[in-house]
């Protein structure tokens, strides 16, 4: 309850923060200049966001490159593309680009780039998009200003709009043209229209980029002169340097719980879910469906009475979080609905349950036996893996937890299939069509990470997802995923337990932070330090 | 004709040749161990990318050469690495060897100066402690160097932060050099110095306590000999007898611990740099076997083991300077 309280007041604190932006911070209260100083965890192998979909590569490459579309809290805002609409038929979608807008090298920026990086990389190289763009047939520029995508199957506009903050990224095609793409120097030194310049990547500490003087939205922004981005791997030096003011803020969780917690009641720092809307992951807990056992609807089901959700946000996520309705978040807009069956915590009836399947307690104490694979994404799913293997004893199922590092989990679970029961988390990006769908529709390749490698396949179930994916009426589309999500919820083929957002610690110097549904993610055009 | 050399260069000549096969062997053995790792690079990449599809991650592989068997790999591995190229990075996507060198200065400079202090400071307190054995002094020194002694490096990194950059803030969290301040000159100098206050002394305090244990005991153990009670008798001072008779032969069994930990310095540098995020070999090392970085990871082997003979070789010849019975054979 704790926790949804938590929730509730996060949600009232985005919208009040929301409905006051316009009146706001007046452009004579604002303070230019100064370096903003950010946290990050791990080092990118690449800056280019055509190449790689990943909030990693955003964090800082949304500052440099911008993408066609953004999304905001009053829904999706222009950016390089001003107009977008779609042919009766689905067929085709056409953009209208920014006039006047130039990259970072001096270089317009016109339709041929766009049709070049969606071609070249939307379609070819890009992680989710590739299969989103699969029937990508060509982009035609008519003038400069005006992209035409043809398509070969009928593409949503919803889906493709929904899509394009992450996956539509151009990049300047006079720079990318004629060489190796995947080695081409300026995948780690971004050139792109954005409000900040890149200057440099000191691998291992840290990444800089300068104010754009040209920038199109007018010589005022950005109102900052530098922004840096600094490796700390450890989270405790990371929460240090917070304290230190060394670094203005840390998002994506990049400091320990107990530090959040912690520094959530230091006045001199804003902590909380806002802007992470967006890139809400759900935690989950996977079956091999080989294993006759997990395979048991039955047990599943008993499982999922045996698991105090409400507990586990509390103790683990300390109430940043709710419990989870299927493959689609509370933040998946209409595609969401609550109306979903659901299994409150019962252990009395998930032994039961247990016992009716055919399983009851042997002369070990036991029913069965699980060797489980945590994932090793962080605090949060290695505490989840602990509170499942002891939820699970407390209905007699032994679990054994496989621990292993990130390589090693992704073979033991997608490749190599070696477990009986699985958790981490997955995110979910804007629309289930280009994310969560992933996880129930059978014929994956083997191998690919976050996918239904569960050995779980449902013809009815694949058959909803590839309807879904190309219904281009918004609002039966809308219905179609109500129905998936139930149909996940019933049999249950993989548990979205829990849905949380990320959390930011930042300082309360920074002005305008986190005012985006994808804000880490976004250009920071608007953001500002008070002194 | 014979070909004469001076004996320490023959020696010298003799330690490299033999100084090869091992070398060799440390990095076959390391291969196969690195591949037995469950995962390759590209699980890593696509770890971190949070998923991929099929296409790309085989033609990923392809591009690596990761879809080869791993005799394949190690003969090329091995072939390249012959003619001294090590290869690529693809996390880097640079040369393993500019990935390297751009490292290699930090960690050296943080080795250098903890093990310099540890081992002069260890030496010094050492040597004063078994002077004054049992004295209220000793009890001092001796507490003091049992809590280094039993301190973990990252515990005392950590609290060191927490009272010297949070409390206090006279030094910065970490890194190596002030960001986004544009030092130049000696600012610059002092900027990099203060960054290293904080790292060095994590690392050394282990070692120094190491030292000044052995120092003491072992300068105990020498006073007690008969040429140090000779020399007393023939009228030699107390100066005297402690630089030149005790000190010099007590030094042997801390030398050969100070060659011992030269490697094991290059381990404890991985905590330490992770914490205070400083570029160096540390660092690199531990963030390539996260993300499965064989070529630069056995880059970093190759240059560990170097090091590790030289440092070696080293130590002997320090041996036969600091006692003339030991001979270079």
């Amino acid at each position: 309850m704790k926790g949804l309280l938590k929730w509730l007041g996060c949600a009232a604190f985005g919208i009040a923060a929301l409905t006051s932006l316009p009146g706001g911070a007046t452009a004579q209260d604002v303070q230019r200049g100064g370096t903003f100083i950010t946290h990050m965890i791990s080092e990118q192998r690449t800056l280019n966001p055509a190449l790689r979909a990943s909030t990693g590569v955003y964090n800082i490459s949304g500052k440099i490159v911008e993408p066609l579309i953004d999304k905001s809290y009053d829904g999706y805002v222009p950016v390089l593309a001003t107009e977008w609409s779609g042919s009766e038929d689905g067929l085709s979608i056409t953009l209208k680009l920014r006039e006047g807008v130039n990259w970072h090298d001096g270089k317009p920026f016109t339709c041929d780039d766009v049709a070049f990086t969606a071609m070249e990389m939307w379609k070819e190289l890009l992680n989710y998009s590739s299969a989103l763009q699969a029937n990508l047939e060509g982009v035609d520029c008519p003038d400069p200003y005006t992209a035409v995508f043809n398509y070969s199957k009928p593409m949503p506009i919803e889906l493709f709009v929904a899509a394009m903050p992450d996956l539509g990224h151009p990049v300047p095609k006079h720079l990318y043209e004629g060489t190796d793409i995947l080695k081409n120097k300026h995948n780690t030194a971004p050139v792109g229209t954005g409000p900040f310049k890149f200057v440099e990547y000191e691998r291992g500490q840290y990444v800089m980029a300068v104010r754009n003087d040209e920038y199109w939205r007018g010589p005022e922004y950005p109102y900052l002169d530098r922004i840096v981005w600094r490796f700390i791997k450890d989270k405790s030096a990371a929460a240090a340097a917070l304290e230190a003011g060394e670094v203005h803020e840390s998002g994506f969780i990049g400091v320990s719980m107990a530090d959040i917690e912690r520094l959530s009641n230091d006045e001199r720092f804003d902590v909380g879910t806002r802007g992470y809307e967006n890139n809400v992951a759900h935690s989950t807990v996977e079956f091999n469906h080989r294993n006759p056992i997990v395979a048991d609807l039955k047990v599943r089901q008993a499982m999922y009475h045996g698991l105090d959700i409400d507990y586990a946000i509390d103790t683990i996520m300390r109430g940043f979080a709710k419990p989870g309705r299927g493959p689609i978040p509370s933040a998946g807009g209409a595609n969401y609905t609550d109306d979903v069956p659901t299994y409150p915590y019962d252990p009395e009836l998930a032994k039961q349950m247990l016992d009716e399947a055919g399983y009851p307690v042997k002369d070990d104490g036991f029913r069965f036996k699980l060797r489980h694979r945590p994932a090793p994404w962080g605090e949060y799913t290695q505490l989840w893996a602990e509170y499942f293997a002891q939820a699970m004893k407390e209905i007699d199922i032994d679990v054994e937890l496989l621990t292993n590092d990130a390589p090693g989990f992704l073979n033991g679970v997608y490749r190599d299939h070696d477990f009986d029961t699985a958790n981490g988390w997955h995110q979910f990006r804007s629309d289930p069509a280009v994310s969560t769908m992933v996880w129930l529709r059978s014929g994956q390749p083997n191998g690919t990470p976050w996918t239904n490698q569960f050995g779980w396949k449902s013809e009815e179930m694949d058959q909803m997802i590839d309807d879904a994916a190309s219904e281009l009426d918004p609002e039966k589309r809308a219905d179609m995923y109500h129905a998936i999500q139930r149909k996940a919820m019933e049999e249950l083929p993989v548990i979205f337990a829990i849905e949380h957002p990320f959390i930011s610690v930042t300082s309360k110097k920074a002005q305008n932070h986190h005012n985006t549904p994808r804000w880490n993610s976004s250009s920071w055009y608007d953001l500002w330090l008070s002194q | 004709m014979r070909l004469t050399l001076p004996p320490i260069l023959l020696y010298a000549l003799r330690r490299l040749v033999q100084a090869v096969p091992v070398i060799v062997l440390i990095m076959i053995g390391t291969f196969l161990l690195l591949k037995l790792a469950p995962g390759d690079t590209v699980d890593a990449l696509v770890g971190d990318m949070g998923g991929a599809d099929a296409n790309f991650i085989a033609r990923l592989r392809e591009e690596y050469g990761l879809d080869q068997p791993v005799w394949v790999q190690l003969w090329r591995y091995m072939a390249k690495l012959a003619t001294f190229d090590f290869g690529w990075s693809f996390v880097y996507e640079q040369p393993v060897s500019t990935v390297l060198l751009d490292r290699i200065g930090v960690t050296l400079l943080l080795m250098a100066t903890s093990l310099g202090i540890a081992f002069t400071v260890g030496v010094a307190l050492g040597a004063i402690a078994a002077r004054r054995a049992y004295s209220l002094t000793d009890n001092l020194i001796s507490t003091l160097g049992l809590v280094f002694y039993a301190t973990p490096s990252f515990f005392l990194s950590l609290m060191m932060m927490l009272l010297f950059s949070v409390k206090l803030g006279w030094l910065p969290v970490g890194g190596i050099k002030s960001i986004a301040a544009f030092y130049t000159g000696w600012d610059h100098v002092v900027d990099v110095a203060l960054h290293l206050v904080m790292p060095t002394a994590a690392l050394s305090l282990i070692y120094l306590s190491f030292y000044l244990r052995l120092m003491r005991s072992s300068v105990m153990e020498v006073a007690e000999l008969d040429f140090v009670r000779t020399a007393r008798a023939k009228g030699a001072g107390e100066t005297r007898l402690m630089f030149h008779h005790i000190m010099r032969n007590a030094l042997l069994p801390v030398v050969t611990l100070f060659g011992l930990q030269f490697s094991t310095v290059l381990g404890g540098s991985v905590v330490v740099e992770t914490i205070f995020t400083l570029p160096g070999l540390g660092q690199l090392a531990y963030q390539s076997v996260v993300q499965r970085d064989m070529n630069t990871l056995m880059g970093i082997i190759f240059l560990s083991s170097v090091i590790v003979v030289a440092v070696n070789f080293l130590t002997d010849l320090l041996y036969a300077r600091l006692d003339s019975r030991i001979e270079l054979a």
